[in-house]
């Protein structure tokens, strides 16, 4: 008896203690908020730059986090390789688009230039997708039916490997995205001001995540696939090949982790083998925010994780003095992170999602 | 095995079923021969191309490729074996000869093409290396040098186990000590021992004679264990005797441990007090990940809260708040470090599994940014770091104990004190509770288990014995900046516990060891260091997800249930035959 009331005890406190850290976030947040925007340091286009930049971002997490939500929803197992795979399509990307530079083809003549990037995303598509197959033949499957633990630290594994064999191939330096040069002027959006490269990647980004979800709500294998991650073994029953359904998945996944990859170059210039990581993680936390599962949440879970790490630094942060409130980016998202984890597993959308993993 | 390495049951009939290994033999041969590109790629072969392994004979790189040689031509001997040896033997040359026909395809295009400009390492060492066998030259070179290698392989699957033992022992003896040649020299050239050192070892690598009387000596010790079996008789004595033999065994071993850096000078000592603070660390995450199964990701935040606090409260120069001397300052940032893991632990040990790994994680990433941050600088310094702490134990630089002798003595004490508390608390009531969550969460709560006070305690202790290492550390360094904080850092002590076995304590001494240690001591694998990490966790959770020293409770746990849900029937039922048959 005694050690069931101490058992009720703790149980209570921790209650208490997640009330009072959830008060505690809401509270910092809107004094945060607060104080900053009556300290008047920053403008309304102020904001608005960092609202385009944060959509730039946001859109590049979405597309990541497709591939986490649809992997993990069929196979209940963070692909944590999934950043790398990202960074690899970085990687072939470059390659190919140096190659089209060399080739004259990054000109200032707009068609041209974009059949270019075209072709540098269908070969950065076509490394991630390689590679993705490859991880999940390997280093995945053999673990199904493991615990869910080994499941995850094979890829934690293979996420080091595919890390480190692009350092042994390349190097540890910073290769430098060529890009046309009208990319990155001035688009006549107004207010927000994005570059023409922000533009196309969220236009991009949009697009293909679009056509993704006809394809996954309309098509056959979209059918399927949706049936093997309801069940498997009903699937199965079905007549659905679940294997083959859970290689697509991956396939789904790795093509718009490339895609994001040449975008993330053209946007942001630099790319590195250490690129993927935080970006994979982070559209981790994009695809829990949009709730698991949902394609249409990952783009949401991808824009909100987006603008919040754009703007939220500067927005919760200065009021409080804090000094170059840009270098806690990563500190604000990866508290995001955390917060979801914590209070809302689940995601924002997702009601329906629980009762399916339940 | 599996239906893969048999032919399909509609090839029956000799040519078909010749054709069918034909292929097989192809299949395994490109395969083989995408990891030996690989492994020229991604640098393994021409970064250690120039180190000898035996002077003169063999490089390191060399070897390197050999081994892939090797590799191939066992997997392609091992479903032939059976059939006959001289089977084996071609089987392996074949498959050999194809990886090898890859690589004279890779030398054939860097003739062609600039493959440079892409991959860092198609350099001239590489073509050189592999256009040079040990006779002949020329772009044919890959396919001999494979043919006989996966032949040779194929040859020594086929002799028998007690030729065969001895002779690939020999062959391991030789890469080990071709390896540690150097290092064993170099401290060996201050004792009367010098003149043999030279004999057997150069600077880098074996000599031909050393080369010689190490397979020598390494084959005939395997004959002569082989033959002699020792540990058996040991065991089979009545327990009175076999306490006599063990006893003194183990006191020479722990001399052995005692005396180690004293005995192989300064270097050694260093990389011996790194490991030794490793072993402390992964002892700790043991008792999260291998007793409680709580995947930390973010152990280096506990590492650090231990280590900033010392540093705070000790340090003389900048920064430094209290000048107190090193062991008073200690248990705070012990405490403090468990303090921070209750913080923490309360809000995320509600999460499951892979969830909480990645909380962990994104906590361990906050703690670092935060040590880095201008937000922090005036208190942590930030990047220019706190310098000037004191050494735990404050000795004239000439004493024997100035260095990181003494570090290596006060980690290894903490790692037995850390390793007596697990060991003691997995019988308790506690420990079998940490290992009931570990199996099943919902069955554990069933039993009257409280979940979140089991796993917030493994939490706060791996917490606290973090802190304890971080702590140590900063006296070994003597300085602590933002940049030692890093997420390598958790993912070097996950691989430990995880590599050496979950829950196993002599498993976290060899996964430090092994993952700590030999980096350290090559500073040519550093580079390569976390992949050969990636490899590693791979293939234990593939192969061996137990870790390579398990504790019996995780080998049964990890061998049972799954595998009768994943095994087909018939497999079942020799799977349950053989259990019936092993049963006590």
């Amino acid at each position: 008896m005694k050690v069931r009331r101490l058992d009720r005890l703790t149980d209570v406190a921790i209650d208490v203690f997640m009330l009072g850290f959830k008060a505690a976030v809401i509270a910092l947040v809107a004094v945060g908020s607060f104080l900053t925007l009556a300290g008047g340091r920053y403008t309304g286009s102020d904001w608005l730059e960092l609202v385009g930049a944060g959509l730039t971002q946001g859109s590049i997490y979405a597309m990541i986090a497709l591939g986490y939500t649809m992997v993990y929803g069929i196979l209940r197992m963070i692909n944590f390789a999934h950043g790398e795979i990202f960074m690899a399509g970085s990687f072939g990307g470059y390659f190919a688009i140096v190659a089209l530079a060399g080739a004259g083809m990054l000109t200032d003549n707009v068609i041209v230039s974009l059949i270019a990037i075209l072709i540098a995303i269908l070969a950065a598509m076509a490394v991630s997708v390689m590679l993705a197959v490859g991880v999940e033949r390997i280093a995945y499957r053999p673990l199904r039916n493991a615990p869910t633990l080994v499941p995850l630290i094979s890829a934690i594994g293979a996420s080091l490997f595919l890390q480190y064999s692009f350092r042994g191939f390349f190097g540890s330096g910073i290769y430098a995205y060529p890009t046309p040069a009208f990319l990155q002027q001035e688009s006549p959006i107004p207010l927000l001001s994005m570059r023409w490269v922000d533009v196309l990647v969220v236009v991009a980004s949009l697009a293909m995540m679009t056509v993704l979800y006809l394809f996954v709500m309309r098509s056959k294998t979209g059918t399927a696939i949706r049936a093997v991650s309801e069940d498997k073994g009903t699937a199965a029953l079905m007549g659905i090949d679940a294997d083959r359904a859970i290689v697509l998945t991956f396939v789904i996944g790795a093509a718009m982790a490339g895609a994001a990859g040449v975008l993330y170059g053209l946007a942001f210039i630099q790319v590195t083998f250490a690129m993927g990581i935080f970006p994979g993680i982070k559209a981790f936390t994009a695809a829990v925010l949009g709730g698991i599962g949902s394609v249409p949440g990952a783009l949401l879970g991808g824009l909100f994780l987006g603008l919040v790490e754009a703007i939220g630094p500067t927005l919760f942060l200065t009021g409080f003095g804090v000094p170059a409130t840009n270098q806690l980016k990563d500190a604000v998202a990866f508290t995001m992170l955390v917060l979801i984890l914590v209070f809302r597993p689940s995601g924002l959308l997702g009601e329906r999602v629980t009762r399916k993993r339940a | 095995m599996s239906a893969a390495t048999l032919p399909p049951p509609g090839m029956t009939g000799a040519p078909a079923a010749d054709a069918w290994h034909l292929l097989r033999l192809v299949q395994i041969g490109v395969a083989g021969g995408a990891v030996a590109i690989y492994t020229c790629l991604v640098g393994i072969v021409p970064v250690f191309a120039v180190r000898p392994l035996i002077i003169g004979v063999v490089e390191l790189g060399q070897a390197a490729l050999l081994m892939v040689f090797a590799a191939i031509g066992y997997v392609a001997a091992r479903d032939r074996v059976k059939v006959s040896r001289s089977r084996a033997v071609g089987g392996g040359a074949i498959a050999g000869a194809i990886a090898g026909a890859m690589l004279t395809g890779l030398l054939a295009f860097g003739a062609i093409l600039d493959l440079r400009a892409m991959f860092l390492n198609a350099s001239p060492v590489l073509y050189d290396l592999l256009n040079n066998g040990l006779v002949v030259t020329g772009a044919y070179v890959p396919i001999v040098i494979g043919g006989i290698t996966g032949g040779i392989a194929g040859a020594i699957l086929g002799l028998s186990p007690s030729v065969r033992g001895p002779l690939v022992i020999g062959l391991t003896s030789l890469v080990f000590f071709g390896l540690f040649a150097g290092l064993l020299r170099t401290p060996m050239l201050v004792t009367p021992l010098a003149g043999l050192a030279r004999f057997l070892f150069g600077p880098e690598g074996l000599t031909v004679a050393g080369g010689t009387i190490v397979f020598i000596l390494s084959v005939a010790t395997s004959v002569i264990v082989r033959t002699t079996k020792p540990r058996r008789r040991v065991a089979a004595l009545p327990p009175a005797q076999r306490r006599l033999v063990v006893g003194p065994l183990m006191l020479l071993v722990l001399a052995m441990v005692l005396l180690f850096p004293l005995a192989l000078g300064p270097f050694f000592a260093q990389v011996i007090a790194i490991v030794a603070l490793f072993v402390l660390l992964g002892l700790g995450l043991n008792i999260t990940l291998g007793l409680a199964g709580l995947l930390d990701l973010g152990f280096v935040a506990f590492y650090a809260v231990g280590a900033y606090t010392v540093a705070l409260l000790t340090s003389t120069a900048e920064y430094g708040i209290a000048g107190w001397s090193f062991w008073q300052a200690v248990p705070f940032g012990v405490v403090l470090a468990m303090l921070v893991a209750l913080f923490l632990g309360l809000p995320i040990l509600r999460i499951r599994g892979d969830y909480l790994a990645i909380a962990t994680l994104g906590f361990g990433e906050i703690i670092r940014i935060l040590a880095g941050s201008d937000l922090l600088k005036p208190w942590l310094g930030g990047p220019r770091g706190i310098l000037n702490i004191p050494k735990p134990i404050d000795v004239p630089p000439t004493d024997w104990l100035a260095g990181p002798v003494q570090i290596y003595y006060i980690a290894l004490a903490c790692a037995a004190v850390v390793g007596f508390v697990a060991w003691r608390l997995r019988g308790s009531r506690l420990g079998r509770s940490w290992m009931a969550v570990r199996e099943d969460e919902d069955v554990a709560e069933g039993m009257g288990v409280n979940l979140v006070q089991t796993k917030l305690l493994a939490y706060m202790l791996g917490g606290a014995f973090a802190g304890l290492a971080g702590a140590i550390s900063v006296g070994l360094v003597g300085s602590i900046f933002a940049s030692s904080i890093q997420l390598q850092l958790s993912i070097n002590v996950a691989a430990i516990v995880i590599v050496g076995g979950m829950g196993s304590i002599p498993g976290v001494v060899l996964g430090a060891l092994v993952l700590i240690g030999l980096p350290e001591l090559f500073r040519e694998f550093s580079d390569y260091r976390l992949l050969f990490y990636g490899i590693a966790l791979m293939a234990i959770m593939i192969l061996r997800p137990e870790g390579l020293l398990p504790s019996r409770v995780s080998r049964r746990e990890l061998h049972t249930s799954d595998e009768i849900l994943a095994l087909s029937d018939d497999q079942l039922i020799t799977d349950a035959e053989r259990r019936e048959a092993t049963a006590p």
